[in-house]
């Protein structure tokens, strides 16, 4: 706390994964200043994870998705303002929100997540048609499916399929419409989107490839009723879910003079062109450690990894952001872990007999770079340990008969090259 | 309603009432309880949420199932015969009195 660089108020615009972690982190780190987080939803600060598995099942209810009861917020001193904000004003340092207050900060941090993107065809408007952000979409969407019989998905991402699982499991007829050739193509590997393709045929789910959306149609009560593909075939649906991918909350940014390209541009230490603004989470385009290129990610790992490190060069406790990124996703009793981020890989080592329980290794020559899992949590933490700690790991060894993450780990530890890990 | 009591390193105590269905994890991260971070959330993604079951009310637990078990493997403070990930243990009338303590450190 004697830091003289510390600001003495904190700022965090949108209070969702990010910006409640940066509140926290920043009461976890010491910071005594004010801290002010504002969100645009009239809700608690919650997980999303759920909104696509548990709580669309109706497995949990609102309560089981805060990440803190209401009485954390009064006791950390995290003045919670229910509000948009409009605007920022960089040389004034102050934000103004939709009802004309205003609050001026020592740092902002700009925590504003994503919206999802929609696509522009005739009868997006029509009643059933949907797209999955927040809380208030998952109880909209629920709803719907619960008179739903047949559901159209448009978009095999990671959050078309969670649904389209939930919806089948739920007995509804469900078809997944994607543009590219198979699912999660931007995300996974080829033998991992292959399996999920498998999952999903085998469940009952139809999935249709390289096929794009003409229009939705509705009836008379403005309900849709079909979705029309590009050929002209026509898909009856009650349900529509529409996803495909999010666009960065960058306005108040761009509005601001802020560099922004593709995300809210900053530096290593998640630094906006403004030296008293920080961006992080889904709405921050970083540097990625090993390969220099600016990326955005879109995790709960993300957010709360640029969260920790921007409170503590807040709190006095500067260092550049390198923190492995990780994610998961759930879909009927399968979960895929990923560990790393693949920058384009030349090899794929598949670890496990098991078509049901498989890692994949995807390396750019001799370079790890990412691991998958299918049902595999153990490979999963042990990849996470391996990445962490840099690894010389190469295809040829990993694809040895009997090879395993998990001894190669226990191996480096004997040999004492890298700080013993519990095994 | 059941009653967790959680038990810090420097053995500081804390009783709290955890309402059914909800799980040791929450129930600590609802109360302040430090110790325990709870990274993902309860999705049994992180095992930051290990903690020692006391050796006294451990028949209170039914064992661990296979994904558990396996990420048990991988806490940051050495597993014991008595760790757990406190996300997949659900409050109940069974876990009613239930002791954990939590580690040293959890990442
Ligand atoms: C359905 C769903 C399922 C997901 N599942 C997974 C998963 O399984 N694993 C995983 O790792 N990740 C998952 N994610 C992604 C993860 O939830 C996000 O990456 C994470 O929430 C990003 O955090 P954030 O703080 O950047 O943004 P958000 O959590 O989106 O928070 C941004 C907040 O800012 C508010 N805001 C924006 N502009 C303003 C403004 N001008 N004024 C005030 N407030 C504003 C928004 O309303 C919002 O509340 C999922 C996401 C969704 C939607
Ligand atoms: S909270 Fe992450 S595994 Fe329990």
């Amino acid at each position: 706390m004697t830091d003289r660089t510390q600001p003495d108020s904190v700022v965090v615009v949108g209070a969702g994964q990010g910006g409640y972690q940066t509140a926290a982190s920043l009461r976890e780190h010491g910071y005594e200043g004010s801290i002010t987080l504002i969100s645009a939803e009239d809700a608690l600060p919650y997980e999303r994870p759920p909104l696509s598995k548990a709580y669309l099942k109706g497995e949990a209810d609102e309560a089981m998705l805060w990440l803190r009861p209401a009485t954390y917020y009064v006791r950390q001193s995290i003045d919670l303002v229910s509000g948009t904000v409009t605007e920022i004003d960089p040389a004034a340092r102050s934000v103004r929100l939709a009802d004309g207050s205003a609050y001026g900060y020592g740092h902002l941090v700009l925590a504003t997540g994503a919206t999802p993107r929609t696509l522009d065809v005739p009868g997006k408007e029509l009643r059933g048609v949907h797209t999955l952000r927040t809380a208030q979409d998952a109880v909209a969407l629920q709803a719907s499916l619960a008179g739903a019989r047949r559901a159209v998905v448009v978009g095999a991402g990671f959050i078309g399929l969670e649904f389209a699982a939930v919806a089948r499991e739920a007995g509804v007829e469900v078809t997944v419409v994607e543009a590219l050739d198979r699912p999660l193509a931007r995300v996974v590997s080829a033998p991992t989107a292959e399996h999920f393709t498998w999952l999903h045929r085998s469940n009952g789910t139809e999935l249709l490839f390289g096929r794009g959306l003409k229009a939705l149609h509705g009836d008379g009560r403005s309900n849709v009723t079909a979705v029309e593909l590009a050929d002209g075939s026509r898909l009856p649906a009650d349900l529509v879910l529409i996803g495909v991918g999010v666009t960065p909350r960058t306005e108040l940014a761009t509005a601001a003079g802020l560099e922004v390209d593709g995300g809210i541009i900053v530096d290593a230490q998640l630094r906006t062109t403004d030296p008293h603004i920080s961006a992080i989470g889904d709405c921050a385009a970083f540097p990625q450690v090993r390969s220099g290129n600016r990326r955005r990610l879109e995790s709960v790992q993300n957010a709360v990894g640029h969260a920790q490190a921007v409170a503590g060069r807040l709190a006095g406790s500067p260092r550049a952001y390198d923190e492995l990124p990780w994610f998961w996703s759930d879909q009927f009793a399968t979960t895929v872990q990923i560990a790393g981020f693949n920058e384009g890989h030349e090899t794929e080592v598949v670890l496990g007999s098991d078509p049901d329980a498989f890692s994949v290794l995807l390396f750019r020559g001799d370079d790890l770079q990412a691991v998958e899992s299918v049902n595999r949590p153990a490979d999963h933490l042990a990849a996470r340990r391996l990445l962490t700690q840099g690894t010389d790991l190469t295809p040829a060894e990993a694809a040895a008969p009997g090879f395993s993450l998990r001894t190669y780990l226990r191996s480096l530890a004997e040999r004492g090259t890298e700080a013993p890990v519990a095994l | 309603m059941p009653k967790i009591t959680y038990v810090a390193v420097d053995g500081n105590q804390t009783t709290i009432d955890v309402p059914e269905g909800t799980s040791v994890m929450r129930g600590a991260v609802f109360n302040d309880i430090d110790g325990i971070v709870a990274q993902c959330g309860g999705n049994m993604q992180c095992a930051t949420c290990h903690v020692y079951v006391d050796e006294t009310t451990l028949d209170k637990l039914e064992p661990p199932k296979e994904r558990e078990d396996e990420m048990l493997d991988f806490t940051a403070c050495p597993r014991k015969p008595n760790s757990r990930l406190s996300c997949q243990l659900k409050s109940s009338d069974a876990l009613d009195g239930l002791i954990v303590h939590t580690p040293e450190r959890q990442n």
